[in-house]
């Protein structure tokens, strides 16, 4: 695996580490209870997406998946800025999963034609869950979509997919919540 | 909109209530029956079904007391024993 193929793997892996953290912000308030248990599905999916990914790069650089997902600063994570806010309104929420679910389908395409068999295998397989997420984006996006809210949000969102490389101050935070465990601890702790 | 669920445990054994789910139209009905009952490969099926298309019977009437209608209204056994002692034979090996 060249050091170009890393890099993309650690942009996917921040992406779905970071949006399945933000997600899982739903757990216990989203809209009903049915709704609840779908989207706190889809955040601990997403999450073990960045775990396996990071473990393929972690191999290749001779680390761990923990310290690739939670011991680099914010400013070395490659996550695209959408990810990163922390959205408390539903509509928003939804558009940011429609946006995401449908670069990320593209984005698995072309990881799935990979002639690293291992790269192009874990596509394939991490694929294979997102078809139920593309579903359930797929059909709140039916449902909300002659709501003048949530076009505005997507129209508000669908800029911050592009602008990789730059990062909102919402990263720095939720970094700080997401490492404050590990943190507390002196390194080389096994939990 | 409240859909009862069914699910299939594995393949040829019967469906069986799971439970329900509350969900605006059919699609997120499926949806959400495959993340509540589903998804942690506990079924091989699943039957999502509207609650008003379910035919709930209810009232079963037995004015007359016929309980011989019954699986458990016509004791054998004893109609079996008198029957014997009439005719004066013992009951088989397997019966005592």
């Amino acid at each position: 695996m060249n050091e170009r193929e890393q890099q993309l793997l650690l942009e996917i892996a921040d992406d779905e580490l970071i949006l399945g953290w933000r997600d899982s912000e739903w757990t216990g308030i989203a809209p009903l209870l049915e709704e609840d248990v779908a989207f706190s599905s889809i955040a601990q999916n997403e999450i073990g997406h960045a775990r396996a990914l990071y473990e393929l790069v972690a191999r290749e650089r001779g680390t761990t998946a923990d310290e690739l997902a939670f011991d680099r600063s914010p400013e070395e994570y490659r996550c695209a800025p959408i990810v990163e806010l922390r959205l408390l309104d539903w509509e928003k929420t939804i558009a940011r999963h429609y946006l995401y679910e449908q670069a990320d389908a593209k984005r698995l395409e072309r990881l799935k034609a990979f002639d690293d068999s291992e790269i192009a295998g874990l596509a394939a397989k991490i694929d294979r869950e997102e078809i139920y997420h593309r579903m359930h984006a797929q059909m709140w996006h039916e449902r909300l979509r002659a709501e003048p809210r949530y076009t505005a949000a997507l129209e508000e969102l669908r800029p911050l997919l592009e602008q990789r490389g730059e990062h909102t101050p919402e990263l720095a935070e939720l970094w700080e919540e997401m490492t404050i465990v590990r943190r507390s601890q002196p390194a080389g702790t096994t939990w | 909109m409240i859909y009862e669920v069914f699910r299939q445990e594995r393949k040829g054994q019967p469906f069986q209530h799971a439970g329900s789910v509350e969900a605006a139209d059919d699609g997120f009905a499926d949806v959400y029956a495959r993340e509540q009952y589903g998804r942690r490969g506990e079924s091989t099926a699943l039957w999502v079904v509207h609650r008003d298309a379910v035919i709930e019977i209810d009232d079963f009437v037995d004015e007359l007391n016929r309980n011989y209608h019954r699986v458990d209204g016509y004791p054998l056994k004893q109609k079996l024993k008198e029957a014997r002692e009439r005719a004066g034979t013992a009951a088989p090996a397997g019966d005592r």
